[in-house]
């Protein structure tokens, strides 16, 4: 009778059941040389650095921004002054949508959920008294990314630095926008253009910069299992692979600019596992499909972080915790750069409180409790081992889904079949939580009757709003309107051929053109996706 | 007289997050409704349109961005002008405190992040049938949606 009593099941949120105990016979067919290796070298197992956060710990980089550029400059100051080392700029949706914010479509989310920024001098605002040359920035920007990248390596040569020189990262990875998060303009065909050239550009003028971070995050937060998550983010990775190779670039010329962006709720260590299996495989890609030579275009580069997706309404103090324990998952991973979701974040844009909190999180895991002391410490756990392989090759294998049930991501995301799979794994989730099988402390465990929690509400300011539409109207009146007139006809005749976007990009945004205008240009000549909305 | 209930779920304005509308599309087709999604990305009056046309019962609205007051005002003064009146649910990202203000509007139900699948059955089964004879008792089915 209690010989079955520990016979409890246990399966992991991607399919993979896990035995009570783990030993040496679970890695008889392990090679160590060949699977693991050393830190620093293929095929990466354990980390991209030989020295890891021994040499440098990872780069805290929380995502922020919110009102007009004003309001946003004062919040990067504050994480600066309180220790963060790297900006991540958040837009507000007309932004990310190529809208003014005096088109009738953005009323009512000018500055809401990031800052709204239309012309060159928001950007010029929002980075005022930043050092730039110091801090690198990454731009949370995609269908319009183009646009806000020229606004951005204007705005570095203004502050003194060589595009040559520039540093940063432009999330511009449009394929998972199609899957979750929302925020594409064109189809799917020119947006991948848009892509290749924002790649082919930097890959010759701008060399330091990362053109693309590619998400498996948003995916992931849509519903995607971890599995799913990594094998998506890869099939898109390899699809922008292919396209700078088609611009007649060499993957080790782009190829490790490429970076990556991925989720960290969950199980602890089938995130762990995740990510080292993610390594592992991205190198053998990039060695065996695209030829790559140097081992920095074999390295998959990431930020692990957010955890948004594991954070409750219910009980918002948990989410601190929560924070802490994700947090310990992406420096067990190996992570390059982290961020965290803040415990409010559930419910608005984060206070300054909340975001000091995530911040002195992360700080708290470097400084305190060794994680930086030695290079990937989990390394030889039977279990974690063991599971790092079981999920390289249920990535694999999900990828080969992608390439033989659906005929590659492209078609997939144009046709709606990734949607699909990934909304009916976010349902089963959904129904796992509300039956209990998932267990979610707060919501279906230890819950407890709450009256409003005690968030304090981020106020969403009218007069913000007025003060962008003011600012631009002002600027759109002062700007040489022939200049902005010829930029804007090289604009279109760029898209309208197949030459590259991103010159005549930079001439418009040096002439004041405003964002809207530049993206009612490519919208005439690119046409709007057509969403495929059956389920 | 027993047809089944038509939910159309709606996704307003330039908010992203379709999770939730997903997930309770199916799960309210998974309980027998017939169930149309807009996809992302819809005007007030291409979601009016879309009732207009699909000839729904209930009308739900998935906002995660925190505009929903403006959006909710708007569309109930569009449903108004054309004497459309289906039962209108709100979920997503809804702060207890705006609760009151979206009745007030005349949302039927507020449903935020984390409601129970049942409740939401539960209250469209409760209340649609009534909502539809109203509805119809009216005629008032012959407009376009063409309101600002």
């Amino acid at each position: 009778m209690t010989t079955k009593q520990n016979a409890r099941e246990v399966i992991l949120e991607s399919g993979i059941p896990v035995k009570a105990v783990f030993g040496p016979q679970d890695l008889a067919e392990l090679d160590w040389a060949r699977d693991i290796g050393e830190p620093g070298q293929f095929p990466f197992t354990r980390g991209i650095h030989p020295l890891m956060y021994r040499a440098r710990p990872f780069t805290m980089r929380q995502y922020a921004g919110f009102g007009a550029p004003e309001e946003t400059n004062q919040r990067f100051k504050f994480l600066i002054a309180n220790g963060q080392n790297a900006l991540n700029v958040a837009f507000d949706l007309p932004t990310q949508m190529g809208l003014d914010s005096a088109d009738p479509l953005a009323e009512g989310e000018i500055g809401r959920l990031g800052m709204a920024v239309d012309t060159l001098a928001d950007m010029e605002l929002a980075f005022a008294g930043i050092p730039i040359e110091q801090i690198s920035v990454s731009l949370t920007i995609n269908a319009v990314a183009a646009p806000l990248m020229a606004m951005y390596f204007v705005v570095a040569e203004r502050h003194g630095i060589p595009l040559t020189d520039v540093r940063g990262t432009a999330q511009n990875d449009i394929l998972k926008e199609y899957i979750g998060r929302g925020a594409w303009v064109f189809p799917v065909e020119p947006a991948i253009r848009l892509i290749g050239d924002t790649i082919e550009f930097c890959a010759r003028n701008v060399p330091k910069y990362y053109p693309v971070s590619v998400c498996g995050y948003h995916i992931r937060e849509s519903g995607a299992n971890p599995v799913q998550e990594i094998a998506y983010a890869f099939c898109i990775a390899r699809e922008y692979v292919r396209v700078g190779v088609a611009r007649g670039l060499s993957a080790d010329e782009f190829a490790g600019r490429l970076s990556f962006n991925f989720d960290i709720f969950g199980n602890l260590f089938e995130q762990v596992a995740k990510f080292r299996a993610a390594r592992r495989l991205w190198a053998k890609i990039m060695s065996d499909e695209f030829g790559a030579q140097d081992p920095e275009t074999m390295k998959m580069k990431m930020i692990a972080g957010g955890g948004g997706g594991g954070l409750t309404v219910e009980q918002p103090e948990n989410n601190i915790t929560r924070g802490a324990y994700y947090a310990l998952i992406s420096a067990l991973s190996g992570a390059q750069t982290m961020a965290l979701c803040s415990y409010d974040e559930a419910f608005t844009i984060p206070s300054e409180k909340a975001a000091l909190i995530s911040l002195r999180t992360m700080q708290i895991l470097v400084e305190e409790i060794g994680l930086c002391d030695t290079v990937d410490p989990l390394a030889g756990s039977y279990y974690v081992e063991w599971l790092t392989g079981e999920m390289e090759k249920r990535v694999r294998a999900e990828m080969q889904r992608v390439d033989s049930e659906w005929g590659g991501i492209v078609e997939a995301v144009r046709e709606g079949a990734v949607q699909r799979e990934v909304a009916h794994q976010a349902w089963k989730y959904e129904q796992g939580l509300q039956d209990g099988s998932i267990p979610k402390v707060g919501v279906n465990r230890y819950r407890v009757d709450e009256e409003s929690p005690q968030v304090e509400l981020h106020p969403y300011q009218p007069e913000q709003a007025e003060r962008s539409i003011r600012r631009t109207a002002e600027v759109v009146s002062n700007r040489d309107a022939h200049a902005v007139a010829q930029a804007l006809a090289h604009l279109r005749e760029a898209a309208v051929t197949d030459q590259n976007i991103m010159p005549a990009t930079m001439e418009a945004v040096r002439a004041y053109a405003t964002l809207g205008e530049m993206t009612k240009i490519m919208k005439e000549v690119f046409g709007e996706f057509r969403e495929p909305v059956g389920l | 007289m027993s047809h089944p209930i038509r939910v159309l779920i709606a996704k307003p304005g330039l908010d992203g997050h379709d999770r939730g509308a997903k997930v309770v599309a199916l799960a309210l087709r998974q309980a027998g409704f017939e169930v149309i999604y807009t996809g992302l990305h819809q005007t007030v009056e291409q979601i009016v349109e879309a009732a207009l046309q699909e000839d729904v019962d209930v009308l739900g609205l998935s906002i995660l961005s925190g505009a929903h007051l403006p959006i909710a005002g708007k569309l109930m003064a569009c449903l108004d002008e054309l004497g459309l009146r289906p039962l209108v649910l709100v979920g997503g990202n809804i702060p207890r405190l705006d609760v009151e203000a979206l009745s007030g509007l005349g949302v039927a139900a507020v449903f935020p992040t984390g409601s129970r699948f049942e409740a939401m059955v539960d209250f469209i089964r409760g209340r649609a049938a009534g909502s539809r004879a109203e509805q119809e008792g009216e005629g008032a089915n012959d407009h376009e949606a063409e309101c600002a």
